[in-house]
Parts: C-alpha cells; sequence; structure tokens
C-alpha cells in the first residue's frame, strides 16, 4: 500500500511541475483571449537566460535572477508593442498564428545570444529521496519535487489573490471578455497587456528554473509546453485553480496508468490473444487520452468559463 | 462683453474612411452644449455609430481614420488622444450591443468602469451606491454573471458601467436594440434623470426616432454620412418630412412604408 502511496504522491508532485508551466498559459489565455503559443520558448529563454548569466558573468544566484526577470519584461513589453498592438480586435486565430512566430523567434534568439550547448543548472535542491519519509514510511520522494510544489502554491495564491481582488487583475478578465468594451470604459490595453507578458515572463522563468534544474537548460525545455497542454485542457484555459488541478490530475494518471495499467494492458493482451507482450511508455501518451476524453464530454474543462449563448 | 461659452462637444467637419477607403462620414459636424441631450438619428448606415466612435476614438481598433475636421472636448482637442484618454476627460461611451464583461459579476462590471479614477476608494463606494440608486434592479442581481442577465439589465449594467467613469458626458448607442418597448421607456426615463441630477451631458444615436425626439433636447439627422437636418427635437417631431419618413406618419395618418416617396428625400436633402 505505501508504495501505491509512493506513486500516487510522486505523481502529484510531478504534476505540478507541469502546472507552472500550464500557468503562463492560462495568464495569458485570461488577459488577452490569446493562446500563447511562445509559452514554452519563454521558459526556454528565461532558462537559458538566468543560467547564461551565472555562468558568464559569475553573477550569484539572486542577480541572475533578477537580471533574467528584468529580461523578461523587458521581452513581454516588447512582445505588446511590436507583436499585439497592431492586432487589436483582430480575430483570435491571427493572435494565435502571430504566437507561433514569436515562439520561433525566441527560441533563435535564446539560442543566439547564449549559444546551443546544454547547460547545467544548479539551484542547491537535491533531487533525491528525502531521508526522513524513507525511513519511516519507506516512501521515496523527492525533495526537489517538494520544493517544486510549494513554489507552485505560492504562485498560484499570489495570482489568484492578484485575478480576484485587485483593481488590475479586473481590469485583466475584463480584457479578456472583450477588447472593445475594455477599450470603452477607459482600460488602458497596451499597459495591461505588457503587465500580463511581464507576469507570464515570470511564471515561465520559475518554471524555467524548475525544469532547468531537473533536465538541463536545453532546447528540449521548449516542449515542456506540450505536456502543458492536456493540463489546461482538463483544467480549463482560464482558471488559475485549473491549471493546477488539472496538472495533479496529469501527474497522478500517468504515473498511476504507467505503474498499475502496464501490467493490466500485458494481461489483458494475453488473455484475449494469447500473446505475450512487454509494453511500457504509457506515461508518455496518457496525458493526451485523458485530455481528448475530457474534450468528448466537458470541453472548457474542469474550471474553464463556459461559453455563454443568450437565446 | 460676455463671450458665449463654447459647447461641452464640438464635432467639426469631420470626415472618416474605413480601412483607407471607404468613406463613411462625409463633413459631419454638431454640437452638443452642456447639460443637454443631443439626439443622432438616422438609418442603419448613415453614420451614427462612426460619429460616435470618432469622438470616443474607438475608431482606430477598427480601421478607422478621423481624415479631417477637428473633435473638441470642452474647447480642447480630443481627435488624437487615446481611448482612456478620452475617458479620462469625461467621455465615456456605451456601445451598441451592451457589451458587458460576461463573465464578470454585475458589481466588478461597474468597478472596471471606474478603472481610470486610481485610488480614493470611497469616492469609487459612493458613486457604486449612486449606480444601484438609478438601477435598483442591478443591486439585486450584483453577483450575478453579467453574461446570464436579461438584455434590459445588461443596458442598465453598461450605461451603469459608463457613470463609474464620472464622465460629463455619455456617447450612448442604440440604447433601445432589442430590448421590449417598456424596458425602453424606464431607460429613457433613467437617462432623463441622470441627465437632470447628475449633469450628464448625453449624445446619443438611436433608430428609434419616435422615443428619442421625445426625450431630446435638440436633434440631428444623418443620412449616408452627412447631417441633413438639424433642430430642436420638438421641431424635428413636428417636421412633415420627419414625421414621413422617419416616423411613418403623414397629413392623412399611419401610411404604409411602401408609399414614402423615396425619391423626394433624395431630391431634398442630397442633390
Amino acid at each position: 500500500m505505501s508504495f501505491f502511496f509512493e506513486v500516487l504522491i510522486g505523481g502529484l508532485l510531478a504534476g505540478v511541475m507541469y502546472s507552472l508551466v500550464a500557468l503562463g498559459f492560462v495568464l495569458i489565455y485570461k488577459a488577452s483571449g490569446v493562446f500563447n503559443f511562445a509559452q514554452g520558448a519563454m521558459v526556454f529563454f528565461a532558462a537559458l537566460t538566468f543560467v547564461g548569466l551565472q555562468e558568464k558573468f559569475g553573477l550569484p544566484f539572486w542577480g541572475a535572477f533578477v537580471l533574467a526577470l528584468a529580461a523578461m519584461v523587458v521581452l513581454g513589453i516588447l512582445t505588446e508593442r511590436i507583436v499585439l498592438r497592431p492586432l487589436v480586435n483582430q480575430p483570435q486565430i491571427t493572435l494565435f498564428m502571430a504566437t507561433i512566430g514569436l515562439a520561433f523567434f525566441i527560441e533563435g534568439l535564446a539560442q543566439l545570444i547564449w549559444g546551443t550547448n546544454v547547460r547545467r543548472l544548479d539551484l542547491g535542491i537535491k533531487d533525491e529521496p528525502i531521508p526522513f519519509l524513507l525511513e519511516r514510511f519507506d516512501m521515496a520522494l523527492s525533495g526537489f519535487d517538494l520544493i517544486a510544489a510549494v513554489v507552485a502554491g505560492v504562485l498560484v495564491t499570489v495570482l489568484a489573490v492578484f485575478f480576484q481582488v485587485t483593481r488590475v487583475g479586473r481590469a485583466l478578465r475584463a480584457v479578456a471578455d472583450d477588447h472593445q468594451a475594455a477599450l470603452a470604459v477607459g482600460i488602458p490595453l497596451k499597459q495591461i497587456w505588457a503587465i500580463v507578458w511581464s507576469v507570464a515572463g515570470f511564471v515561465a522563468l520559475i518554471a524555467g528554473l524548475m525544469w532547468g534544474a531537473r533536465n538541463g537548460v536545453q532546447f528540449a525545455l521548449t516542449f515542456v509546453a506540450l505536456k502543458a497542454l492536456p493540463v489546461l485542457i482538463i483544467g480549463g484555459f482560464e482558471s488559475v485553480t485549473g491549471a493546477i488541478v488539472g496538472g495533479l490530475i496529469i501527474g497522478a494518471s500517468e504515473k498511476l496508468a504507467e505503474i498499475y495499467g502496464v501490467p493490466f494492458l500485458e494481461w489483458l493482451v494475453r488473455m484475449l490473444f494469447n500473446i505475450s507482450l512487454t509494453l511500457g511508455g504509457i506515461e508518455l501518451w496518457f496525458a493526451y487520452v485523458m485530455a481528448l476524453l475530457f474534450l468528448l464530454i466537458r470541453p472548457e474543462g474542469l474550471f474553464g468559463e463556459k461559453r455563454i449563448d443568450r437565446v | 462683453m460676455s463671450a458665449i461659452p463654447p459647447p461641452l462637444l464640438a464635432i467639426n467637419n469631420v470626415e472618416v474612411i474605413y480601412d483607407h477607403v471607404i468613406l463613411v462620414l462625409k463633413g459631419v459636424s454638431l454640437e452638443v452644449r452642456d447639460g443637454t441631450i443631443v439626439a443622432l438619428l438616422g438609418a442603419n448606415g448613415a453614420g451614427k455609430t462612426t460619429t460616435l466612435k470618432a469622438v470616443s476614438n474607438l475608431l482606430s481598433s477598427e480601421r478607422g481614420d478621423v481624415t479631417k475636421g477637428s473633435i473638441e472636448f470642452r474647447g480642447q482637442r480630443i481627435d488624437k488622444l487615446t481611448p482612456w484618454e478620452v475617458v479620462k476627460r469625461g467621455v465615456v461611451q456605451v456601445m451598441e450591443g451592451r457589451h458587458c464583461f460576461q463573465h464578470l459579476s454585475v458589481e466588478e462590471n461597474l468597478l472596471t468602469g471606474a478603472f481610470t479614477r486610481s485610488g480614493n476608494r470611497a469616492a469609487i463606494r459612493h458613486d457604486l451606491e449612486m449606480v444601484y440608486q438609478y438601477f435598483p434592479r442591478l443591486k439585486e442581481r450584483r453577483k450575478s454573471q453579467a453574461g446570464y442577465t436579461s438584455g434590459g439589465e445588461q443596458q442598465m449594467t453598461a450605461l451603469g458601467r459608463a457613470l463609474m467613469a464620472k464622465p460629463r458626458m455619455i456617447l450612448l448607442d442604440e440604447p433601445s436594440m432589442g430590448l421590449a418597448p417598456q424596458i425602453v421607456d424606464e431607460i429613457f426615463e433613467i437617462v432623463r434623470g441622470l441627465n437632470e441630477k447628475e449633469k450628464v451631458s448625453f449624445l446619443l444615436a438611436e433608430q428609434n426616432t419616435n422615443v428619442a425626439l421625445r426625450h431630446a433636447d435638440y436633434g440631428y439627422i444623418l443620412e449616408n454620412g452627412r447631417i441633413v437636418m438639424n433642430g430642436p427635437a420638438a421641431d424635428l417631431a413636428s417636421n412633415e418630412d420627419v414625421k414621413e419618413f422617419y416616423l411613418g406618419l403623414s397629413t392623412a395618418g399611419r401610411k404604409s412604408f411602401r408609399d414614402a416617396k423615396h425619391y423626394r428625400r433624395r431630391k431634398r436633402w442630397l442633390a
């Protein structure tokens, strides 16, 4: 039984890592109704800038962190100026296509500045089982995962409060609902978008640090964005809570599927066709199957906003 | 010698072109005096909405451009300002079709209206109560998502939201659209009340000529991007041509639109 819990909790914690990436998508989607294809590239850019600063200039953690954050804010403001502002009130698909272009540009820019080598990122957190839990409950849970979970928890709380309670947060939600009406009541779109892209840059930096520390800072970081997709579909594109819950569901279910689903499938195949196969790798695609099911049953996701149609 | 005070809003010979080719307003001039309600009347495509959007400067997001003329508010040019700067000066537009923020609650909708007035929470609270006094129904529904409220309630929300910016002037676009006659009257009564008690001036675009002329002080009739007639509301309402073309009345009493002589209008106004 403790093994089951180990798998479950390990999965939940891994899910939090997906949530961190998904959060960035949610922010921009909430505030501008745009699915920002470039979020993965931003995660990559942030992590690479952080490592690059540490490496080239020997900066300490906080120095590199602040400078990388500044770089993300500048990137956010430039994106607003050059890409979004000319496209106000254009169809969503136009904005989406623009973010695809942006993704390639940011990936290229990051590598142009910092080179294409794979780099190690050391945050000083050990990615190994916590001895206490191992002795006491016989569970191997990584300390790194726990810290990631705490970071994500704090981030989500702050963002949720920001969106629900503050004046700017309310304006962000208003802009997401209706650009024109937001303009009409005097919400300055350019400031709002610059803010939201900067905050998304901040979230990308956190996600980049966590993922970079785990997998190394490399081009493949941009693909963690793909894992955020099923998280968004399950949790709902507009919901900060949804990003977290979706991440937890994906994380837990894919780990459980890998551990318990594989033997079950092997058994099924043996019973039905009398062939013994060695299966594996459910983890890789299980999340997408879940997403597909959700699309069929609840397309707006668990916490997404329902489209309101008045008849 | 006391100079005549400049009108609150003065639109001087404004020309608007969409997409660099489509000429929509062909030199429109009009004035709104402080404390009055001015109706802008005309058929579909006459240019009513475009005129309002030229003032609030929402045109730029629709690829429209004011290419000639000037727009002055309290004696200062506002045609080059961004939409939020225009709101800050005290001119707010309530768009056609309400455009409430559907996923925000009614109260949140109202509060977004106060975005340009940063700080001073007490004053904003006070104005929220003021809006609830004019629209008691909104207070009942303050926690509902705006998207699920009725058309009349949405129009009230949109009006209330505009009021939260503490405007000197509201540009009201087609408030009667899609509403039952009873609700339309209710809304126009409230507009009148706001005009008298809160000293808010209105420029309102309407197709419902009848209701608009009943509540307005002055009226302009737009046709094909030009002002073809203007005068005090009462005069317009009793004008034979307005009666025939816009109110569906003639000396012989009510008459079918089929018999209306369209050529006469052309001959007289757009020669």
